[in-house]
């Protein structure tokens, strides 16, 4: 038993090196379909990474789609309190917070430099508020929801750039959607250039793969060192896709950092990561494996001993 | 061991190869096939090695109907007959060793059993110390015998060989002959197909010669020496037919 599965992984493992070494033995050749893998793999990570960072950034700037309901002058605190929690009720609303009309001077007189301006005032002259956070779901009836704010008797005026927000998520959206439609058309391109490379490679071995049969080589002992080969392929192409998105954040970087201290803002690019890092790496090892396996299945049928 | 039962096998083409083909042999018997060119003794033997499957009739190799092996088990089936090519087809990208041992890892044994049984192979062929060499480096001889080493390497019960003469001088084909009937010795079952008649008499085994897809007479070689004995392998000895054939 434990001498059957030292021999199947020992197998495996000749078949693992033999393709490494088949690569290593053309290495121009193994080296422009790679860098192909590479190129076609690095587009739509590289995409996922810029939808990454642009979802952080208008995360930050999810505030904008909060309404803000400023009251009348004459509600009264304990009423404006009420009204936030009738408000949170509602199924449309994910969060209510209150700001009463002292807390926002003090908020105003901190942040403005107004303050002395402000203490010449004899009365506050800003209104409570509520700021309302729409539900994730609702984001669609955002407008009806302003529209059943206005009209509460206690609301002097409600602000919100629903326009701007809705444009921002629905770009968000296309982008996104964009991207899965790359990712699949990369990944069906991956498919076929290792199925090609491996058609050919099962062309350049006809005699091998022949003698093989004839010798009693299964189905599965002829496909598998095919399959390693296409493996091998797909693994080192997606390697280096990673490489390469990891090579153009370090280009973008400076720049980014430049534009971010522009706007006093301290953030920074976002790279792949290690939860996409594996699933590129893994991924472009299971295309190959796929695109090996397809021509395997079509190609070595055909390759009788005569 | 090898048993024809009314065999007819017509191609695709409607080129019919054989047109009733009835013959046994038994365990531990060698026997050439002889014929001309097209008479189907390439046929028979793909038959045999389930190349080719028969239109008609029965081919029974190792007690098994071959009309019974279905296509996932002819792996199976092919790794308990030798084969020896008149190409010799092996592999140029790898090393003597390694063309040799490839039906002991297709088998499934483990690196010392294999290495073991190569040498022990190379060994038998007269090649021992020549594992790493390349085949292209070895003469045709010698590559012959490489083919020779890969065919009973794993120790099959029967071993089939296409001409495997048939690019070699008269010295070699003798010496290569003379290493088939050591394997004979030893129980395997031979069956050779050859069109070198006068090695056939010098040799002096059975022989089944066709013609024209039919058996034309079977039986000792004309000039042969012994008479035609089934088996017993062991009452044979390695220099019995002399070495009329060198003069």
């Amino acid at each position: 038993m434990i001498e059957a599965t030292t021999r199947y992984f020992g197998l495996h493992a000749q078949n693992l090196s033999g393709a490494l070494g088949r690569l290593l033995r053309h290495p121009l050749g193994s080296l422009l379909t790679v860098l192909v893998i590479a190129i076609a793999l690095a587009l739509p990570a590289g995409m996922r990474v810029f939808l990454t960072n642009v979802g952080a950034l208008s995360g930050s700037w999810e505030g904008a789609a909060d309404f803000t309901v400023y009251l009348d002058d004459a509600v009264t605190e304990e009423r404006a309190r009420e009204l936030a929690g009738e408000i949170d009720a509602r199924a449309d609303v994910d969060q209510v917070d209150f700001i009463s009309r002292a807390d926002a001077l003090e908020a105003f007189r901190a942040q403005s430099g107004f303050g002395e301006a402000l203490d010449a005032l004899e009365d506050n002259p800003l209104p409570h508020a509520l700021v309302v956070r729409p539900d994730q779901s609702a984001v669609d009836e955002m407008q009806a929801l302003a529209e059943s704010l206005d009209a509460l008797e206690e609301t002097a005026q409600v602000q919100l750039d629903t326009e701007w927000v809705a444009r921002l998520r629905a770009m968000l959206e296309l982008v996104e959607r964009t991207v899965d439609i790359v990712s699949a058309l990369v990944a069906l391109a991956v498919v076929l250039v290792i199925g090609n490379t491996i058609r050919l490679e099962i062309n350049n071995r006809s005699t091998e793969i022949e003698v093989m049969k004839l010798v009693g080589g299964s189905d599965g002992f002829i496909r598998r060192p095919f399959l390693y080969l296409g493996f091998c392929y797909g693994l080192a192409g997606a390697l280096i896709a990673a490489l390469l998105v990891a090579a153009a954040l370090a280009l973008l970087e400076a720049p980014a950092r430049a534009l971010a201290e522009l706007y006093a803002s301290v953030y920074t690019l976002m790279g792949l990561g290690w939860r996409d890092t594996v699933i590129l790496v893994g991924g472009g090892a299971a295309l190959g494996w796929a695109g090996a396996w397809i021509a395997a299945a079509r190609h070595l049928r055909a390759i009788e001993p005569t | 061991m090898i048993r024809f039962e009314d065999v007819y096998k017509r191609y695709p083409n409607g080129r019919e190869a054989l047109g009733g083909i009835s013959f046994a042999l038994e365990r531990g018997e060698m026997a050439f096939l002889t014929g001309p060119s097209g008479a189907g003794k390439s046929t028979l033997l793909k038959l045999i090695a389930l190349i080719e499957r028969p239109t008609r009739g029965a081919v029974i190799v190792n007690s098994r109907n071959t009309a019974g092996v279905s296509r996932r088990s002819v792996p199976g089936f092919r790794r308990r007959i030798g084969v020896v090519f008149q190409d010799h087809k092996l592999l140029h990208d790898r090393a003597v060793f390694d063309n040799v041992a490839l039906p002991l890892v297709i088998a499934g044994y483990g690196p010392r059993e294999t290495g073991r049984r190569v040498r022990a192979a190379l060994d038998q062929v007269g090649l021992r110390g020549r594992e790493r060499d390349a085949p292209i480096t070895l003469s045709t001889g010698e590559q012959q015998r490489v083919g020779i080493a890969r065919a009973v390497a794993s120790r099959p019960d029967v071993v089939i060989a296409d001409e495997p003469t048939g690019n070699l001088d008269p010295e070699l084909s003798l010496e290569i002959m003379r290493l088939l009937e050591r394997f004979h010795e030893v129980g395997v079952t031979l069956l050779i197909a050859t069109h070198d008649l006068k090695l056939v008499e010098h040799l002096g085994h059975r022989t089944i010669r066709l013609v024209a897809g039919e058996i034309a007479a079977d039986g000792l070689a004309p000039g042969g020496s012994e008479p035609h004995r089934p088996t017993t392998p062991d009452s044979t000895s390695p220099d019995r037919h002399g070495s009329r054939y060198r003069d």
